[in-house]
């Protein structure tokens, strides 16, 4: 049987704001634990909240960039819940009138056309505690610590909606993260660093078979901590519920946890123990003032998004759309590739040397394009070189290298290292000379009208210059010393 | 006069002229304290070293003259919710036995910034849920006008200490009248002032949107000096409101010609004791004899403030009072639970008392699936007809006067195992929290040597008019206390 999947997603973005949520204390990743806490996130008794604005706007901000509309009247909420990580035993969360709804993020589908999912809702809450267990589980942990530097970190939840275009296979799923990640990253709004924990998401799945109209019930994963395991998840639980589907069974709505070390998903709770939050507007916080020249102001400060740049690149640098797509990945490589433009003639070849060799050198030393050593007036000048056959590409790669370590001016490398490229006649002629006499073997045979050995003639004339004569001259001149008689 | 028996107006006063010192009135204060809580056991925690270090400060400051805030010097006690960095607030309740707040609520540095002395944290119901002071772990508070009735709640203990002379005022909190019903019960004036008014930072929450800080005090002057020192915006608290406070002191000088005062009708039918309903109408006479303009009005919907009151402040109390888990604030139970929520059932039932249980029950209900709609939505649909109520009345007069509560202040144990009696004494007192608006209670005269309360009702924001009321009426019957 075959089966069609629809997947919805929960997304948890943490805010890059400077303080958290509700309080103004720092955050900071790398702090000791309950080193930024304070009465307000840790729940004191008398302690009350104040809505930090700039959370608002990345809210916001994140609402325009996927298409949504924005709550004039939107307010905070009551989750209530027990959990040691959680201080005030309630987290402040939006229920009824989330910031931003009813919106779409546009990623390549399947099919390879653009396909908008659909984003039901985007609503701002608090981050809780961490707990750190000293054995592996919370059950099987004699005790736990509780680290309160991550409550109250502003979080947004963008939940993806099943009823508008919802993403349909695995690839889809992946494209739709890495979309969203890239669009967060984009404007600024989180840094979305999974392993800090600053992106994290659940999935609901549910299938049906091919042309049936009803979705069978759905499943909902939790505790995944990377793309990969989100994926190995929904991989798992793919096949689970079609096998539960083909032998007649029915898939019953849980909610389960995926676990990394099987890679399987384990039932955590049924639809029946789904616990009741006992939602009610949040009375410490008044209601939201998002006027439209509030929301104005955001619309305007908004940063250029993926697509949009994508666009931008293709007809103002005349670029291939592949290379568009690679370049923009990230903003910080589109931003680099940006700076170097004005400071070079050809920007294909810029985009080709960052794509290609720069990427190359990054991933070798494990560094980031903002830890890129070389200022952006140094990589233009060096594809200008290379554009006016100043040096060769063997040379120039030579040179970035050298650049990469060093951030010195191609220039001031070539003359360092003696890198200047052998341009005149006579010295090449030179040792064209030197070199048909140490490979006289070689020189017979393309006397005898094999021309396959000239390119190891020039080879080794490439390899006494090290590289600095122009492989075309050199062809020339070997060709002019050794014609090719035809046999 | 003892120091200690007279008003923080006075005192502050001779204070000025160096004719007193704030040694000697806190002097008084504490051994009347020594002398009356072995009976009273209106405090919770007497601070009685950190009161005479505070009050040496405060002559020190006296003698070098400058501009002395008005209550320099003045013993004053707190009830045992509002936090008070390094002096334990325990919400009366064996939950918070051992907690001793990192911070000071903002009214406490307020009181702070004027050099007040604080004299300890007053009895109170656990977590405010009362109306007697007898639901507090730390033992009930005698009414000092007659030791074997309650002194009101939930503000209890501060009614007590003013009224006794263990402090010269005191600051209370009101959720359903906690501060009104307990002034009239020991015979001394309190205000709820506008909900927004006074910053609720600090203020451990039993109803987060009905709550309010307000004070306990000897007379409608004293009133209005500790208004002025504890109202005005605080960033600290989305809700308080960002507007001027006047100098409430100059209020004072008006007299009642042409106040338009409104009696509900609704406030004046059966379930009052009649002893109360007359000296209230003496008090109406009283004030239309002196220049007020009495108008009947309509707040029809009234019936339903008690049932409206006790499922808004359930829902927020079950949601407040979560935090008391045993994580981090209660007592942590021994260490054989079998698993977290055994944990948290044993905490929350050894640690709260029948009364916090049983409003955190009901609240968790109010809001739970299939109930929220029609409890607590519905419930704030009355509410905002409540509201409406009170606007309208305000179109017709500047205040209202009715009583404070249906009932004389009654026996100890006498109304403690009818929760539903004890809910009822609420009765004209809910409504000014629920519509947000400002409400004082003042003495009206005594019953049987019990004192009777009256209480004048404001619109938002307008506690100039109250105190000008309160204290005309005050200034002209003499202060029949």
């Amino acid at each position: 049987m075959d089966f069609e999947t629809i997947i919805c997603f929960e997304v948890h973005a943490e805010l890059s704001t400077r303080t958290k949520l509700f309080c103004d204390c720092p955050i900071d990743y790398d702090a000791p634990p309950n080193h930024q806490i304070c009465p307000v996130c840790t729940g004191q008794p008398g302690s009350l909240p104040v809505l930090n604005k700039r959370a608002i706007e990345y809210c916001i901000r994140a609402g325009l960039a996927l298409n949504c509309s924005i709550n004039s009247n939107a307010r905070f909420a009551r989750k209530n819940y027990f959990y040691p990580d959680l201080p005030k035993g309630y987290q402040i969360s939006q229920y009824e009138e989330p910031l931003c709804e009813n919106g779409y993020l546009v990623i390549q589908g399947d099919d390879g056309q653009p396909y908008p999912v659909g984003i039901k809702r985007i609503h701002l809450e608090e981050d809780a505690g961490k707990l750190v267990h000293a054995s592996k589980t919370f059950e099987s942990a004699d005790y736990s610590f509780v680290d309160f530097n991550r409550s109250g970190i502003p979080l947004i939840e963008i939940v993806s909606d099943h009823t508008r275009n919802p993403v349909r296979s695995l690839q889809e799923a992946r494209t739709y993260l890495e979309k969203m990640r890239q669009t967060l990253r984009y404007i600024g709004v989180s840094d979305c660093i999974m392993e800090k924990g600053q992106f994290r998401c659940d999935v609901n799945i549910s299938l049906r078979p091919k042309g049936a109209r009803d979705y069978g019930n759905r499943a909902e994963i939790k505790n995944m901590s990377s793309f990969k395991f989100v994926l190995d998840a929904l991989e798992y639980e793919t096949r689970r519920q079609a096998e539960i589907l083909e032998s007649g069974g029915k898939i019953s709505q849980e909610t389960r946890l995926f676990d990394e070390a099987k890679k399987a998903t384990i039932s955590m709770r049924g639809k029946e123990d789904a616990p009741d939050y006992r939602y009610f507007p949040e009375p410490d916080l008044v209601e939201l003032d998002t006027d439209s020249a509030f929301i104005e102001a955001i619309k305007r400060e908004m940063p250029e998004l993926p697509d949009q740049r994508v666009e931008r690149f293709i007809s103002a640098y005349g670029i291939t759309q592949n290379e568009a797509f690679v370049l923009t990945k990230d903003r910080q490589t589109a931003e680099y590739f940006e700076n170097c433009v004005p400071h070079c003639k050809s920007c294909r070849k810029l985009s080709t040397w960052i794509a290609k060799d720069l990427f190359r050198l990054l991933n070798e030393n494990s560094l980031s394009i903002e830890q890129c050593n070389i200022p952006p007036i140094h990589f233009g000048r060096l594809m200008d070189l290379v554009e006016e056959g100043e040096i060769t590409d063997a040379i120039a790669r030579v040179v970035l290298e050298e650049m990469f370590k060093t951030g010195k001016s191609p220039e001031a490398i070539i003359n360092e290292k003696d890198l200047k490229p052998v341009q005149e006649q006579g010295i090449i002629e030179s040792l064209v000379d030197q070199i048909m006499e140490d490979n006289p073997g070689t020189v017979a045979k393309i006397r005898e009208g094999n021309p396959e050995p000239l390119n190891f003639l020039i080879g080794q004339v490439m390899r006494k210059t090290k590289g600095r004569a122009d492989p075309k001259k050199v062809r020339e001149i070997l060709e002019q010393k050794l014609p090719i008689t035809a046999t | 006069m003892e120091l200690c028996e007279r008003s923080a107006y006075e005192l502050s006063r001779l204070l000025r002229k160096k004719e007193i010192s704030a040694r000697e009135i806190t002097e008084s204060v504490l051994s009347r304290i020594e002398e009356k809580e072995p009976l009273i056991h209106a405090y919770i925690t007497v601070t009685g070293d950190l009161a005479l270090e505070q009050a040496d400060r405060a002559d020190q400051l006296i003698a070098q003259g400058g501009n002395i805030p008005p209550l320099t010097g003045i013993p004053i006690a707190i009830k045992d919710l509002l936090c008070t960095r390094g002096i334990k607030t325990t919400c009366a309740s064996k939950i918070l036995a051992n907690y001793i707040p990192p911070y000071n609520a903002t009214v406490v540095d307020r009181l702070l910034q004027q050099n007040a002395v604080f004299v300890g944290k007053t009895n109170m119901d656990e977590f405010a849920m009362g109306s007697s002071t007898e639901n507090s772990a730390a033992g009930l508070t005698r009414n000092p006008v007659d030791p074997e009735r309650v002194p009101g709640g939930s503000s209890g203990g501060s009614a007590a200490v003013v009224a006794a002379g263990e402090a010269i005022a005191a600051i209370g909190s009101d959720t359903g009248g906690s501060i009104r019903q307990p002034a009239s019960f020991c015979g001394i004036v309190g205000m709820k002032p506008t909900y927004g008014r006074v910053s609720r930072y600090g203020l451990i929450a039993y109803a987060s949107s009905l709550d309010q800080v307000g004070p306990l005090c000897r007379s409608v002057e004293d009133c209005a000096l500790l208004l002025n020192a504890i109202s005005g915006h605080d960033r600290r608290d989305s809700t308080s409101v960002d507007l001027n406070c006047p100098d409430f002191l100059q209020s004072l000088d008006q007299d009642l010609d042409g106040v338009r005062i409104g009696l509900p009708q609704e406030y004046f039918v059966e379930g009052m004791e009649s002893a109360v309903r007359d000296k209230v109408m003496e008090a109406v006479s009283f004030l239309e004899q002196n220049g007020a303009e009495i108008r009947e009005v309509s707040l029809p919907h009234t019936p339903y403030a008690v049932g409206t009151y006790y499922l808004i402040a359930t829902a927020e109390a079950s949601s407040n009072l979560a935090r008391y888990d045993a994580v981090k604030y209660g007592i942590r139970p021994r260490d054989d639970f079998e698993d977290i929520i055994a944990m948290y059932q044993q905490a929350r039932s050894e640690g709260f008392g029948r009364e916090v249980q049983r409003r955190i029950m009901l609240g968790t209900y109010v809001l739970s699936a299939g109930y929220y709609d029609a409890y607590y939505v519905k419930a704030q649909k009355a509410r905002t007809l409540i509201r409406d109520d009170f606007r309208k009345a305000f179109e017709q007069v500047d205040c209202l006067v009715t009583p404070v509560s249906p009932c004389l202040p009654f026996k100890l144990g006498e109304k403690v195992a009818e929760p539903l009696q004890m809910y009822l004494v609420d009765i004209y007192t809910v409504s000014a929290n629920l519509a947000g608006v400002p409400a004082m209670s003042i003495n009206c005269g005594t019953v049987e040597n019990l004192p009777v309360g009256l209480q004048v009702i404001g619109k938002p924001f307008d506690e100039e008019m109250l105190l000008r009321v309160a204290h005309g009426y005050q200034r002209l019957s003499g202060g029949q206390r």
